[in-house]
């Protein structure tokens, strides 16, 4: 099974190929979902082929490196097409091809009669398969072709509603900004590329390559300008600070996109490159201090703009931000493992929930239709009271929602917990570590706040939407609440597999299965480490903490929505100006169109004004002037005349011979 | 009364030729007891033949035998240029039927003189005898002569087709002097033979063998079209039937590059400081002549021509740099330019009306939105043609030219580039001209037979495929090199 | 060197010599009584219709090149023919081969109807 990786991405490259070229004449949507679906499907299938062979494994025989075919081969330069499985990118594929599916399932009915429906399955096939090159790349090259791959489909999904100029905006700031982090990815490459080169003769961007050599790398230096070009490739993929203000935008694009691409997969790259780096990462310890502390910020101001945002998705979407940031903390604080399983739990309640709203979205979306009202279908003001119309999609709302709260025993308590207690614990950065603690702490407030919040405001009080139509708000169909089902369950029990060894009334299946991958960047990280032993009651302590915590967050939210409805608006007056700026974002976008945009902008006019066009259109210009010139008097040599030819031929041997013999 | 003895032959060495031969003279045979309209069925027996050989030459890959008492040679190198030939041919008789039954000239004498043509090409990559070379560059030339003039009720053909036999009847007397300098200078044709005597110092006098070096090399260059031996190129690509026109701008090239590279790196290493030094001014003019000379063209098949002039100059720069990266860069960029060259050649035929109207460059306008397949295909063989990665194109490319750079010719190789930028211009005109101008036309007598859609297919996957992944071929061309 | 090619240059020089030698020697030495019979275009002793100067039909050049091409075919028989015995089975199945290549041409150029007149 091992051998056939490379059937993984080749099914949604089929599936792609198939819609892509074929999907305008098929029509049919039930056969392009299907097709989509099923190319998905098949690599799930294929990718439990693996994962079960890599538990029959002994542990430290779980790494598989599969050559397809040779690549490029250029002096010392080698990269191969080749795919890497081990424990870390089986669980990526698993996650990817598994919520993938369900996603690509949920579409069929979300998109239906939607215009360019081929298109949207072509798009999200594309997409999975970049993902899992991303995933599965056994080389840096490979992985960056993934990279630029999920980029791109990430570009053309967001702006699937292209006749909307919103969209085609959105996706635009979202390439570019991802395109700033790529810099980064490809300059931190060269840089380890050229340094093992250059001084122990290694050249090499395979991972496999670089772990064995890693006990070269000196600690920071080198590595940490590396790394930190690596992180800045991760905070545009991951919307980490400074580049995390594409992804709200990204709600523009079609919801399952939302839930599968900036939510599940895509935005978790940069966690996983970190992942499947911990050994260079770990070397750099300032580099770590940076994740930690960009992940713990980016945790807490995202979470507080989430709580001012009336538009479902965007709640949602500060949401997969703030969270994000947690898996980045995770990483800063040397807790690999938590932080993938942070993003595989993050994967089932954040898709649900996105899929719950898109199922939302859908019903208001008929029911504002069918009266031919022009409100806000995605505005959260406009609901209320939904759990009676649509109780499954409410209900696996609902458990999500406590999940991503950290309420035991659902999933997300114990990554979210997992992260906070390392992050106190960890011996990596003394005192700042308790900062991140903190910060971690009030962002998961932050989180239960906002998100009970949002499920207050969508499903429960009474209806708000216009009494006209309240009669045909409905329960979506199967198709759409099947995979709520599916990935509500997960959210809830998801968690188990990864129970905190304190606990311990099951082994932590979870640690136990990542313990080869991150082995190495563990014993590297000794090497600085101040070890602290912890008590037992102290994270008893903390664990309980963070449930009470999670519990003064719902309960605000509680009182805010639910009790003391009065209160939000009361508090609103009695700070404008608060409210105003987190309502605004902070006027971080602002920011930036005042420190960048603009000023990119007004210096590329006067570029493109006094430089472009005087000087390098004018040195451009000349030279072509001139070299047509050059070419005409060319063009008038060859007169036709055979005579001619045949003469300039002669010359031409004369000449030759002549300076041969006389030279 | 004694026997002659008969010196060794080795049969299976020619096998390739001989089936090809025997295909070809069979549909001659063929084609006199066929109707009219029943030609094209000729094309699907040769391109069958052609497979048959493709096949037979796959035997030998790898083992690398010699007959005719070391006259010719079946190795890597010679195999690998004689799949170049092969596929080149068989898309090119492809293409071929639905061009001469719009033309009005469809006698089916022109696939058994194609296959002839590269039987031609076949013994001039395997010669290791300068007869032999000889030889095949004859039975090549006299059936191209023919081929470029087949149309002949057009004046434009009749024109290719004489010039290209004044002309090249006039190149073939410098090859054939330069030859017979050598055999005076060394006492052989061999090509190993002329080594050795080049190498020991046994030759009558050194200014001969190089004379008759320098006036080989004008023969090659005549073939090859590189400048100043290319003032034939453009009036015979343009005059020629289409197909021809695509047929001629690959194989017969190759086929002057495979035994230019013989010649030169086998028989006459020891010159190699006096030829890499020709070749470097004939690369150099070669690339800027042509490039230079296509910026101006309005006629897209002579566009072409200058193009494949100044494709011709690119492997010479690989070719001056004679190193392993150089000419395996040869091997493999020549490979690609079938692909290319003839996917571009074919989009001309589909665009083009009878009487060879239709082939200017304001007559693609709006060309990519009527047939937005065929504008893509042609989008992709340009790109390719303009070397921009991820096309073939580009990798073949960038190892001719690393050749250069890794041989210490960094100058050439920047000229090179250079050129390749200027290219650039040309190719994206035809393309700016297919999106970016209002259509004029309706193209709607763009008829996709099978035929073409099988062309274009291998060709995109041709130029696609090699382009993302470029390992297996080079691996084979690596293989395939004369060192 | 070029030594070896003295007897080649000689006999070019004898050559020209005899050549050139032999019409300015005639028109020096010889009579010249001119009458308009004489000088009549010599057509195997029949009287001449019309201008020796006119466009032959296209069919004589495609008739003469016909006749070269088979008419090597005999050149080549002839020394095979000479020595048929010494070349053996080996050098029958190679005129053979010949022969077939150049029996093929003949078809088709017989069905190609380039030995027909009209």
């Amino acid at each position: 099974m091992l051998d056939n990786v490379w059937l993984i991405p080749l099914f949604p490259l089929i599936g792609f190929l198939i819609n892509g070229l074929f999907g305008k004449k098929i029509k049919n949507e039930g056969v392009i979902g299907g097709i989509g679906t099923l190319a998905i499907f098949c690599s799930f299938l294929v990718s439990c082929g693996i994962l079960m062979q890599l538990v029959g494994l002994p542990a430290e025989q779980r790494v598989f490196e599969k050559v397809i075919f040779p690549w490029i081969h250029a002096g010392n330069f080698k990269a191969d097409m080749a795919f890497l499985v081990d424990p870390l990118s089986a669980v990526m594929i698993m996650v990817v091809t598994g919520v993938g599916t369900l996603i690509h399932l949920y579409s069929i009915g979300y998109m239906h009669g939607e215009e360019g429906f081929y298109r949207f399955f072509a798009y999200l096939n594309l997409f999975c398969m970049s993902m899992l090159l991303l995933v599965l790349g056994a080389n840096m090259l490979v992985m960056f072709i993934g990279w630029e791959g999920v980029g791109l489909c990430s570009y053309l999904l967001i702006g699937y509603y292209f006749e909307k100029k919103s969209a085609g905006d959105a996706a635009k700031k979202a390439f570019v900004m991802n395109r700033v982090g790529d810099f980064g990815f490809l300059i931190g490459l060269f840089t380890l590329f050229w340094w093992f080169g250059s001084n122990h003769n290694i050249w090499t961007i395979n991972f496999m390559e670089i772990k064995a050599a890693s006990h070269l790398l000196p600690y920071g230096g080198v590595v940490t300008v590396a790394t930190l070009c690596f992180f800045l490739g991760a905070t545009g993929k991951s919307a980490q600070i400074p580049l995390y203000t594409w992804l709200p935008d990204a709600m523009e694009g079609p919801t399952p996109v939302s839930a599968l691409i900036h939510a599940a997969t895509m935005v978790t790259a940069g966690v996983y490159m970190i992942g499947r780096m911990s050994f260079v990462f770990i070397k750099a310890p300032e580099t770590m201090m940076v994740v930690a502390v960009v992940g713990a910020a980016t945790a807490l101001f995202a979470a507080t703009i989430g709580t001012a945002q009336n538009d479902i998705k965007r709640v949602l979407a500060y949401s997969t931000v703030s969270q994000l940031g947690f898996m980045f903390i995770a990483m800063g604080v040397g807790a690999f493992t938590g932080g993938i399983f942070h993003l595989m739990t993050h994967a089932f309640f954040k898709a649900c929930m996105f899929l719950g709203s898109g199922s939302v979205i859908h019903a208001m979306h008929h029911a504002l239709h069918h009266g031919h009202l022009h409100d806000d279908p995605q505005d959260m003001r406009n609901m209320g009271g939904l759990r009676k119309a649509m109780p499954i999609t409410f209900l696996t709302f609902f458990v999500s929602t406590f999940a991503i709260a950290g309420i035991p025993p659902l999933s997300g308590f114990f990554s979210k917990d997992e992260i906070l207690w390392q992050a106190f614990s960890n011996p990596y950065h003394g005192d700042l570590n308790k900062v991140v603690w903190a910060l971690g702490c009030i962002a998961a407030c932050f989180t239960a706040f906002y998100m009970f919040r949002l499920v207050f405001m969508t499903f429960f009080g009474e209806c708000r939407i216009n009494p006209k139509v309240k009669d045909h708000l409905h329960e979506s169909p199967l198709v759409i609440t099947i995979p709520l089902m599916v990935l509500g369950v997960l959210a809830a029990v998801g968690g188990f597999i990864g129970v905190p060894k304190l606990i311990g009334i099951l082994p932590n299946y979870f640690e136990h299965w990542l313990e080869p991958v991150f082995e190495l960047a563990n014993e590297y990280g000794k090497q600085y480490a101040h070890m602290h032993e912890h008590s037992h009651s102290l994270e008893w302590g903390l664990m309980g903490l963070s449930v009470v915590i999670a519990a003064i967050g719902i309960f605000i939210a509680f009182t805010m929505y639910m009790a003391n409805k009065s209160l939000p608006e009361k508090f609103t007056s009695a700070f404008p100006g608060l409210y105003r700026a987190v309502y605004n974002k902070w006027y971080i976008d602002e920011l930036y169109d005042f420190v960048f945009v603009n000023p990119c902008k007004s210096l590329g006019n006067l570029l493109w004004k006094g430089f472009d066009v005087v000087i390098v259109d004018g040195v451009v210009n000349g030279v072509a002037k001139l070299v047509m010139a050059f070419s005409a008097g060319l063009k008038g040599l060859q007169s036709g005349y055979v005579h001619n030819y045949a003469m300039g031929m002669a010359l031409g041997v004369v000449v030759i011979i002549a300076f041969y013999v006389f030279r | 009364m004694e026997t002659i003895a008969i010196p060794a032959i080795n049969m299976s060495v020619i096998a390739p030729e001989m089936i090809l031969s025997v295909v070809a003279m069979a549909l001659l045979l063929i084609n006199v007891f066929v109707k009219n309209e029943q030609k094209g069925y000729l094309g699907y027996l040769s391109i069958a033949g052609i497979l048959v050989t493709l096949y037979s030459l796959t035997i030998g890959w790898g083992a690398p035998q010699d007959g005719f008492s070391g006259s010719v040679v079946q190795d890597n190198f010679a195999i690998f240029f004689k799949g170049i030939f092969l596929v080149s041919a068989a898309m090119s008789i492809l293409i071929t039927d639905q061009y001469l039954q719009r033309e009005g000239c469809n006698q089916g004498e022109v696939y058994p003189l194609m296959l002839f043509a590269t039987v031609g090409m076949m013994l001039m990559a395997s010669g290791t005898d300068l007869m032999t070379i000889f030889l095949g560059l004859e039975v090549l030339s006299v059936s191209l002569y023919v081929l470029a003039g087949f149309n002949r009720g057009s004046i434009r053909s009749n024109e290719a087709g004489l010039k290209y036999f004044l002309l090249g009847a006039f190149s073939t007397g410098f090859l054939l002097y330069g030859m017979a300098l050598t055999y005076g200078a060394t006492g052989t044709t061999k090509v190993v033979k002329i080594a050795a005597a080049a190498q020991s110092g046994m030759v009558s006098s050194n200014l001969m063998l190089v004379a008759g070096m320098l006036l080989m090399a004008t023969g090659f260059a005549f073939k090859v079209a590189a400048a100043p031996f290319h003032m034939w190129t453009p009036d015979v690509y343009e005059g020629a039937p289409t197909p021809i026109t695509a047929f001629m701008s690959v194989g017969p090239k190759a086929a002057g590059f495979a035994a230019f590279l013989r010649v030169l790196l086998v028989a006459l290493p020891v010159f190699k400081a006096e030829w890499s030094s020709l070749l470097w001014v004939l690369a150099v003019l070669t690339m800027t002549v042509g490039n230079i000379t296509a910026l101006y063209q309005q006629n897209i098949k002579r566009m072409l021509a200058y193009s494949s002039i100044a494709h011709a100059g690119y492997i010479l720069v690989g070719f001056t740099a004679g190193n392993a990266v150089g000419t395996s860069g040869i091997l493999f960029y020549m490979l690609s330019y079938a692909f290319m060259n003839i996917g571009a050649f074919a989009v001309i035929i589909l665009v083009g009306k009878k009487g060879e109207e239709n082939n200017n460059l304001a007559d693609y306008a709006g060309f990519g939105y009527k047939h937005p397949a065929l504008g893509v295909a042609m989008c992709v063989f340009l790109f390719s043609l303009a070397g921009i990665p991820p096309a073939a194109g580009f990798v073949g490319k960038f190892y001719l030219f690393s050749g250069a750079i890794q041989a210490g010719y960094i100058w050439l190789a920047i000229i090179g580039v250079l050129n390749s930028a200027a290219s650039v211009y040309y190719y994206l005109r035809v393309m700016i001209y297919m999106y970016f101008k209002e259509p004029t036309e309706d193209f709607n007598w763009v008829r996709l037979s099978p035929a073409f859609i099988i062309c274009l297919i291998i060709a995109i996957a041709g130029v696609m495929i090699p382009g993302v992944v470029p390992g297996t071929i080079l691996e084979l061309a690596q293989k395939a090199i004369l060192m | 060197m070029l030594g070896a090619y003295l007897p080649i240059i000689v006999l070019l020089v004898v050559a020209a010599c005899f050549g050139l030698g032999s019409v300015v020697v005639s028109s020096l030495v010889g009579q010249k009584k001119l009458s308009p019979v004489k000088l009549q275009p010599y057509e195997c002793g029949c009287e001449p219709v019309g201008s020796a100067q006119e466009r032959f039909s296209i069919k004589f050049y495609l008739i003469a090149m016909l006749f070269i091409l088979f008419d090597i075919e005999c050149v080549f028989l002839y020394p095979w023919a000479v020595l048929f015995k010494r070349l053996g089975v080996f050098g029958l199945i190679e005129m053979g081969v010949f022969v077939v290549i150049l029996f093929v041409g003949y078809i088709y150029v017989w069905k190609k109807g380039a030995l027909e007149w009209e």
